[in-house]
């Protein structure tokens, strides 16, 4: 059986300042986040213990490759809902915590943008008059540099990993068709023109398979590094997607890839086995293609669109939840949601794609592009455009043009707000975050799969999480509320 | 042949395509609000967007990440 999907995303956030000539960006998003957190007056720090980025799931460690390092110095936050805030490089970055259901971290992705929201009022306030930093969601500044929305999806170790690999990509690559942000402009190297792309990344990728993010960027990126039971799971890492800020995009985003994950481990997927013939090729293709007519070519010679691959991954997917229910995703009901969005956004490309101007981030963005361009009579070139391409993904609720559109929700404003201080209840994400609520100050570090407590003693106290699905609400709920001190949770643990 | 396979497997709501025809007057309302609501928007965008475009979107730059 389908092992329960357990998920997370991780967003890179651009980053710009205002009449502030002397910073750089490293500093920028350390001031947002640092003027975050001392808001909060809390500041446990992320533990590195177990962090090993150079794993490859292929079981090698290649030589000469450059694994991406996070600077140990930089600020790097845990926060009570259990999410991972710091900065990366010169980003500051947003590690959802882990979830159960779509829909909830659909829920936790927006509680990532309310924190970002807030930190930028939090810099304002510690900064001269006239003087910001911005942060927008996106993942391309037009001119050849991109920065990640990565995926997390915790999978059954026993798939093998080229099977994985293989058919993860025919996802991947087709469904850029609902997951794309758009963007004006090509940024693929030797044929950079100006167009309307669906997606914000597919420029940017080089290889089928491959260990880097930041160079020749791969398809299936095979960072072997599950934050888990080894044994028993990897964590498959996806970084071709776009960060959205249409919800019905990110629900369906994460929803479809953790669904097409369970097929995978089931050996659902049937017997005509789906494979792209030039991954790469088409990666850039369906990215570049508004007009959903382009025909990729499979290793069995024939060509379908990826509309058409869609509905082919889509109709499997259906045969399977009749056949095996959908409680790998959080529940039935919630599976069956899925089911319903995606087939309604696969008959909504198919038949009038303007239709979904209200669900989808890259046609939004292209309503907006065209209207604007027609009012004031000017091409795909003109800088106006980009900057409202750029302004679309800008997080200050004031400038934003995306928050203009009054796209389609599917999460309260209540349930995102509970999400910014509340970690989800159903996964290990829980036990991080009630220990730093109940017990911040005797925590020395925290990492997704241990915490390690200072009780003033000779020896710091981890209590590792190596399975993700333990350490919620139903399994530890009753202990913290039984616990008045960290000393006394300790020893009921290990009792 | 195995794409003709591939590319029709589509949904059941092509087969209502006809009724779409009865209820063009309310399309074309609908389009109308829409268009209304557009040209609304534009209005707020011009006023929003930001006031020297070519300067904004030429210091945006985003190096080093992931």
């Amino acid at each position: 059986m389908a092992i329960p999907k357990v998920f997370g995303l991780e967003t890179e956030y651009g980053i710009q300042t205002v009449n502030m000539p002397d910073s750089n960006p490293t500093s920028a998003a350390s001031l947002l986040i640092n003027a975050y957190v001392s808001e909060l007056a809390q500041g446990v720090g992320w533990d590195f213990e177990d962090e090993s980025p150079g794993r490859d799931a292929r079981g090698f460690v290649r030589e000469g490759a450059q694994p991406p390092e996070v600077e140990r110095h930089l600020v790097n936050t845990v926060l009570t809902n259990g999410a991972r805030y710091y900065v990366d490089h010169a980003h500051p970055e947003y590690s959802t915590p882990e979830c159960s259901s779509p829909r909830q971290l659909l829920v936790q992705d927006r509680a990532g943008e309310l924190v970002l929201q807030r930190s930028m009022v939090a810099a304002r306030r510690l900064l001269p008059p006239r003087q910001e930093v911005v942060v927008y969601k996106n993942n391309s500044d037009g001119k050849g540099n991109s920065y990640g929305c990565h995926e997390n999806y915790l999978v059954d170790r026993a798939v093998p990993f080229p099977v994985l690999a293989r058919l993860a990509t025919l996802h991947l690559v087709t469904r850029q068709v609902y997951t794309g942000a758009g963007k004006v402009g090509c940024e693929l190297e030797g044929t950079r023109s100006w167009r309307f792309e669906v997606s914000q990344r597919a420029d940017f990728f080089e290889e089928e398979v491959g260990l880097e993010t930041t160079l020749k960027r791969p398809i299936i990126n095979t960072r072997d590094e599950p934050h888990a039971d080894a044994q028993k799971y990897r964590r498959l890492h996806v970084i071709t997607g776009d960060a959205n800020l249409a919800e019905v995009a990110t629900f369906l985003k994460v929803g479809t890839t953790a669904l097409v994950l369970c097929l995978l481990e089931d050996d659902a997927l049937g017997d005509r086995e789906l494979v792209l013939a030039d991954p790469v090729r088409a990666m850039h293709e369906v990215g570049h293609d508004p007009g959903l007519g382009a025909a990729l070519t499979l290793v069995d010679g024939t060509r379908a669109t990826a509309l058409e691959l869609q509905w082919e991954l889509y109709g499997r997917s259906r045969k399977y939840a009749e056949e095996r229910g959908l409680a790998a995703l959080g529940s039935e009901e919630e599976g069956a949601e899925l089911l319903e969005r995606w087939e309604q956004v696969l008959v909504g490309l198919e038949s009038d794609p303007a239709s979904l101007s209200k669900q989808l981030d890259w046609i939004a963005k292209h309503e907006l592009v065209e209207a604007y361009r027609e009012r004031h009579q000017c091409g795909l070139d003109d800088p106006r455009v980009s900057a409202l391409d750029l302004q679309y993904h800008d997080m200050r609720p004031e400038r934003s043009l995306f928050s203009r559109l009054k796209m389609e929700t599917l999460v309260s404003p209540e349930e995102v707000e509970a999400a910014v201080t509340d970690a989800p209840r159903t996964t290990r994400a829980y036990f991080r975050g009630e220990c730093l609520k109940r017990f911040a100050p005797a925590i020395a570090a925290a990492n997704w799969d241990s915490v390690v407590f200072d009780l003033g003693g000779e020896a710091l106290q981890r209590v590792p999480m190596m399975e993700p699905l333990r350490g919620t609400a139903a399994h530890v709920g009753t202990l913290f509320e039984e616990c008045d001190s960290p000393a006394e949770l300790l020893r009921r643990l290990r009792g | 042949m195995a794409e003709r396979e591939l590319k029709r497997r589509a949904a059941p709501q092509r087969e209502a395509a006809p009724e779409v025809e009865e209820e063009a007057p309310a399309t074309s309302e609908r389009g109308e609000k829409l268009k209304a609501e557009l040209d609304e928007l534009l209005d707020e965008i011009d006023e929003v967007l930001e006031d020297n475009a070519e300067e904004f979107v030429r210091n945006y730059v985003q190096k080093g990440g992931e």
